[in-house]
């Protein structure tokens, strides 16, 4: 498979009142076309500034990102970010969300198109609701469907489900596997669930604590859909665990 | 709030202020000061000659002027001033230079500049309207949250797009905010810019009937007529912040 994203030495430190911090310290590593890829590390260490800077939001200091071979240097409707606070705009309804990413059509068309993604994360009969009437979840489902509306080539995700309670996050995780199972986004998710990790990525990247460097990349090679209390899924979390710095408890769940 | 009880209780105490008032004016015996059943024999004079219609559409008319000036003026300068830094960092100082001196300190220059006629108050309204819109405009930009930029960027929004779908309905409930204050401001200017001179607008109807004969029952209609309208400009007003499109903000 061709690579789809290359990131290429990757440094960024952020000024402070006591001198630069370094948040990222020489990240490389690629994503193949399709692929999902999972970032997971501690918190503070980094992930987001990482994932806005491939994404085009924040500039490297040293090193760059290239996207199917030519370097990232804004954000661009190839790549759409979907982030744990969520962007869905309050004062548009369900179906205006929707077609706000898309132009150069005409109404019917745009309208037909986020129908349909509408459909998809099974918002039927929310097309005119605003944002204000809707839960956490379909909040969530909202933003999907908008980012699906564009087809990107890359979903990028920045703890997408982690504002979410535990009962519903499970849910979405399922259904997002569903959603992409259609259409085979390269996906690259940020996040300190290990579990979302291993439920969700064909290949998880683990970094450090600040600042980062890519410690070890571990393949999660379970078919999907994955039993997540089967014996192998839980010795890769503690390997993971393990890796992270977490001493492996007893537990099989940390949820 | 809403339903009768939001009704009642407002009612029953202006019920009881209204007996305050007509209890105390009766054990005062006072010559000047009227009951509030002069007040409303005043009113029905004014009602039977013709002329109460005629103040209120007089201060209205000047009031919608001045006010509907100031906010085509001020939406767009605020949301120029909110979008960029600059001219945010170049205007903003002369803006708060200018929004404490009170409408009334202007009246002297507004003579001179345009006369007792119309235009004087309807001067004055303008700029007692301009500054907290601009204000509010300008905060009302500011407040959007950084993410909703973000994703329009990601989305390939700019330009015209951006400022009708996210930068506009992003600061309007702001806006409303800044337009419920300033009419409130506009309305109370309006009635000490016409007790100068003219010769109609409830502010003259108050200056003229103490001048022409001590007529304190028509001063005190006068007050109660613009309350009572001020009252209903403000209702108007909080009418528009129910709008579905502003909802995300004042329902939470």
């Amino acid at each position: 498979m061709a690579d789809k994203i290359r990131v290429r030495d990757l440094w960024k430190a952020f000024p402070t009142r006591r001198g630069a911090l370094s948040v990222l310290e020489g990240i490389d590593f690629t994503v193949a076309e399709g692929e999902f890829v999972a970032i997971v590390g501690p918190s503070g260490c980094g992930k987001t500034s990482l994932l806005n800077i491939i994404a085009g939001f924040e500039k490297p200091d040293r090193g760059e990102v290239m996207v199917d071979g030519v370097p990232v240097t804004a954000p661009s409707l190839k790549g759409i970010v979907m982030s744990q606070q969520g962007s869905v705009f309050p004062w548009l309804t369900v179906r205006g969300n929707l077609t706000f990413g898309l132009d150069g059509r005409p109404e019917p068309e745009r309208r037909s198109i986020a129908d349909h993604y509408i459909a998809l994360v099974g918002l039927q009969g929310f097309e005119r609701a605003f944002p204000y009437e809707l839960s956490g979840g379909m909040l969530k489902r909202v933003e999907v469907a908008r980012a699906l509306a564009v087809q990107p080539e890359i979903l990028y995700m920045d703890e997408p489900l982690a504002a979410l309670d535990a009962l519903t996050r499970f849910r979405m995780r399922i259904e997002l596997l569903r959603i992409l199972s259609g259409e085979r986004h390269t996906s690259l998710l940020v996040t300190h669930d290990v579990e979302e990790a291993i439920h969700m990525a064909d290949r998880i990247l683990i970094l450090s604590a600040r600042p980062s460097k890519i410690g070890r990349v571990v393949s999660v090679p379970f078919p999907h859909p994955r039993k997540l209390s089967s014996p192998e899924v839980l010795a890769l979390k503690e390997e993971i665990l393990r890796e992270l710095g977490v001493e492996a408890l007893t537990s099989t769940t940390d949820q | 709030m809403r339903g009768k009880s939001g009704i009642l209780a407002p009612a029953a105490l202006i019920i009881l202020l209204v007996a305050i008032w007509w209890g105390t004016v009766a054990a005062s015996r006072s010559p000047i000061i009227p009951t509030p059943w002069q007040v409303i024999v005043g009113i029905g004079e004014l009602v039977h000659q013709g002329v109460l219609l005629q103040h209120v559409t007089a201060s209205l008319f000047r009031v919608s002027v001045g006010y509907l000036l100031a906010v085509a003026l001020a939406v767009p300068l605020g949301l120029v001033m909110g979008l960029f830094s600059g001219v945010f960092t170049a205007v903003n100082p002369v803006i708060q230079l200018l929004r404490p001196i009170s409408p009334i300190a202007w009246i002297p220059l507004s003579i001179l500049w345009f006369g007792v006629g119309n235009l004087s108050p309807v001067f004055l309204i303008f700029l007692a309207s301009f500054f907290p819109m601009v204000v509010y405009s300008t905060a009302g930009v500011h407040t959007i949250d950084r993410q909703y930029i973000r994703a329009s960027q990601n989305f390939g929004v700019s330009g015209l797009k951006l400022l009708r779908l996210v930068i506009l309905p992003g600061a309007l409930p702001q806006i409303i905010v800044g337009m419920r204050i300033s009419i409130g401001v506009a309305w109370l200017v309006v009635v000490a810019a016409e007790m100068i001179a003219l010769s109609a607008g409830l502010g003259f109807l108050i200056m003229d009937s103490r001048n022409a004969g001590n007529r304190y029952d028509l001063v005190v209609a006068g007050m109660v007529m613009i309350g009572v309208i001020g009252l209903l400009l403000d209702s108007v007003m909080r009418r528009l912040e129910r709008l579905k499109i502003v909802q995300w903000q004042y329902g939470r």
